[in-house]
């Protein structure tokens, strides 16, 4: 039993947060939420990364990953959530690509991992449709083999960031007489430029617009983009699925929006102390930092078991319930510090680019529209709910 | 004991439930929401013309001698329809004081005009670094010959933009957070020296900053006693926050149905999801809380009437255990609606983010929570 970095893992974070230091672009604007920044901007640190070999640091070497330990990942998302870095996004990252190169083709792999690896080629996920949520396996969209090609048809919901994305990868329906839901399913890539791809943003509560609906009408994929085999998909969405998982708990990123939240209850008054002395709130932030240190040591604890050759396994699921809980609870609390100036819309603010009269201060005008988008991340990525009954099965055994 | 309405009770009930059901539809809420002045004042027009904007005021004054079970029944069933028509600042508030200090000639003046519907207030009372605060203050009223001259930012004023004139309150003597020393003016919004920042509300209302600069106002602009006008503001915010109780039981009320109704057509698995019984549970949870809520405003709206130290309890207490279940209901709508629940086009997200909202308005639960813990060790 030790927590401490060995003296190599330290060299490690020193060249990685020195790397960090002089590398990240200062000039990338963080809007006050996140879905509403450039596509530039989003894309930007993960071409640095491409050029330096950092962008994929979880795939194995001869695919262009770092060969880091789970530990060395660790500390490297560490680093980045220091300085509240724009991270890669994970549709091809983390998503896709690990299915391209598990389940793909030689020609496949070399047309398709370059451009995750340099962030030239931005990806989003057809997953999701109108009728199939938490029940993904009933999902309608077809895909019926004409000659060399696929033809598409269907709609797809919730595909985050759609409006940006030069390919997407797809679950469709290749066999609708497959005596279960699940083995009639294919994996396709498809351009998204392809004619018959209409993309229809979805406004979200915060008044954002993260996600889209996809209308697929008679789209012509070449059959060579089908990845594995015909209605093996659900195989390789499953495989996917874990993967998705295993990021999720977001200890990093809660950590620093803990340290963000003292910051606030810091400037915030109340009966002439800082709020942060108020016994009744400091008692939130403490139960919320103990709570991320729980979760913290025990995604410590399935790193190192895969550091030990076991991969993901069900138990990320506690990872995702725990760490989604965690990061709305930030957000809660981060609502309550701001008090009055939770209530303004800074959408609606007045575009005079005056600031003789602030209308509250800056950290409070993405406190309620934060608040609202993490919602979804109970929902996303199999809902709680679905984490719960994995782990009934999975890990209980009932 | 007794829980029933009175008949008179019933129907104004009656009657602004089927206002809200008939004219006040999703679909033209939203419209009204995004459009330029994002309000209707036909509809304030035909309030005042129902008499809804008299309901809680005695004949004397010019009211049909209701009261704060009225203002009760009104708000619920404009919690049902989100209805953002601004009848807390305007009636419960300016209204309030004036019926609690206002002389005959500001009765006069402004009570009338606030039961037509002709003016319109609106209650500047929260300030930048007040947080829930009443005493608070760094707006200033200094003694000017026979008037007095305000200066000073007030904070998120609801209905601000919608306004003719507002309730101030101010410190005319006093250190920054004393009892002693507030007081409270009324100013017209075309004053000298007000002005306005404008903007919209998360939870679709609007509202401004608002600036006072060296603003003039005659003598009888006070309402109250000078300086000795905090308990009056008490008494007024506590009428506020039960109504704002009662507005959160009818939002609950239609987004614990609205759940029930999606969670009965939307199916997964090839069911309901209504039959999954972790869903069920997250249901009947939402639904105590929603008749617990009830409950705790029918208190508070009872005990405003009484001593100060019941009304402070029982208003926190309803306070604090509404502001738990808003969340919760609001959050659980929005889970068990799965994506739905996340987007701006259905009705359950505007039900979630004015629930929200309603958390900490008026004070959150753990400003009310403070001030019951002191009631609690004062007695």
């Amino acid at each position: 039993m030790n927590l401490e970095f060995t003296a190599e893992e330290k060299a490690f974070r020193d060249e990685v947060r020195n790397f960090i230091e002089n590398n990240y672009p200062q000039n990338i604007e963080r809007a006050a939420v996140q879905d509403d920044m450039s596509p530039e901007d989003m894309t930007a640190w993960h071409k640095i990364l491409g050029e330096k070999g950092w962008s994929v640091p979880a795939w194995p070497e001869q695919y262009g990953g770092t060969g880091w330990t789970p530990t060395q990942r660790y500390i490297w998302s560490e680093e980045n959530a220091r300085v509240n870095a724009v991270m890669p996004l994970p549709f091809g990252v983390a998503m896709v690509g690990p299915v391209i190169y598990t389940f793909g083709n030689e020609e496949q792999k070399a047309k398709h991992l370059p451009g995750i690896r340099s962030g030239d080629v931005w990806w989003c996920q057809g997953y999701s449709e109108p009728g199939a949520g938490s029940d993904l396996a009933s999902l309608k969209t077809t895909a019926i083999r004409d000659g060399d090609d696929y033809i598409l048809n269907g709609q797809k919901t919730w595909t985050t960031l759609a409006q940006h994305a030069d390919w997407g990868f797809f679950l469709c329906r290749t066999d609708p007489d497959a005596p279960k839901p699940q083995q009639g399913i294919s994996f396709i890539l498809v351009d998204m430029n392809t004619p018959g791809i209409e993309v229809r943003p979805i406004k979200l509560i915060d008044g954002g617009y993260e996600v889209n609906e996809v209308w697929l009408t008679d789209v012509r994929v070449p059959a060579e983009n089908l990845i594995g085999e015909e209605n093996k998909g659900w195989t390789y969405a499953k495989f996917l699925l874990a993967h998705e998982r295993s990021g999720i708990a977001g200890v990093a990123r809660s950590k620093r929006g803990v340290e963000q939240l003292k910051d606030i209850a810091k400037h915030e008054m109340l009966d002439g102390e800082p709020l942060i002395k108020d016994m009744g709130f400091a008692t939130k932030i403490s139960q919320l930092e103990i709570d991320l240190a729980a979760l913290e040591i025990t995604e410590l604890r399935t790193l190192a078991g895969e550091q030990a050759g076991k991969g993901p396994g069900p138990e990320s699921s506690l990872l995702k319930v725990k760490g989604t809980e965690i990061q709305q609870r930030l957000t809660e609390l981060t609502l309550e510090a701001v008090g009055y100036y939770g209530t303004p819309d800074f959408r609606s603010f007045p575009a005079d680019g005056s600031n003789d009269f602030p209308i509250g201060p800056d950290y409070a005008h993405s406190a309620a529209p934060t608040y609202f988008n993490m919602r979804k991340t109970s929902i996303y990525g199999g809902s709680n709910e679905i984490q719960r009954n994995i782990i009934t099965k999975m890990v209980l055994g009932l | 004991m007794d829980f029933n309405f009175s008949d008179e009770q019933n129907m104004v009930r009656d009657g602004i439930s089927r206002l809200v059901r008939e004219q006040y539809d999703w679909d033209t809420r939203r419209a009204v929401i995004s459009s330029e002045s994002g309000w209707r004042p036909e509809f304030w027009a035909q309030l005042a013309e129902l008499g809804m904007l008299a309901a809680p005021f005695s004949e004397e004054d010019g009211g049909f001698g209701g009261g704060a079970v009225e203002t009760m029944l009104i708000m619920e069933e404009f919690g049902k329809g989100l209805v953002v028509e601004p009848f807390i600042p305007s009636v419960v508030c300016a209204g309030g004081f004036l019926k609690h200090a206002g002389t005959a000639a500001q009765k006069d003046e402004y009570l009338s005009a606030i039961i037509s519907g002709e003016k319109v207030f609106a209650f500047a009372y929260a300030e930048p670094q007040g947080r829930y605060d009443l005493a608070n203050l760094t707006t200033t009223a200094k003694k000017d010959g026979e008037g007095y001259t305000l200066s000073g930012q007030k904070a998120v004023v609801i209905g601000a933009p919608w306004a003719s004139h507002f309730v101030v309150t101010a410190r005319t003597s006093g250190g920054e957070t004393d009892a002693d020393g507030v007081s409270v003016f009324i100013v017209a919004k075309d004053a000298a020296g007000v002005s306005l920042r404008d903007y919209a509300t998360v939870d679709g209302r609007r509202a401004s900053e608002v600036y006072f600069e060296n603003v003039s106002v005659p003598a009888d602009a006070l309402i109250g006693e000078l300086d000795n006008g905090l308990p009056l503001i008490e008494t007024v915010v506590d009428e506020a926050t039960a109504a704002v109780c009662a507005e959160a039981t009818g939002a609950m009320q239609v987004t614990h149905a609205m759940t029930l109704e999606y969670a009965r057509q939307r199916k997964q698995f090839g069911v309901p999801i209504s039959s999954f019984q972790v869903l069920q549970h997250r249901m009947v949870d939402m639904f105590m809380e929603y008749e617990q809520s009830i409950s705790m405003s029918y208190l508070a709206t009872i005990k405003l009437a009484e001593d100060e130290a019941t009304r402070k309890h029982a208003v926190s207490s309803a306070k604090v255990r509404i502001g738990q279940s808003a969340r919760f209901v609001g959050q659980s709508a929005v889970q068990t609606h799965g994506g739905m629940g996340v987007t701006d086009e259905t009705a359950v997200g505007s039900y979630f983010k004015r629930l929200s909202i309603i958390e900490s308005e008026f004070g959150s639960v753990d400003h009310h929570m403070r001030r019951h813990i002191k009631l609690t060790a004062a007695a």
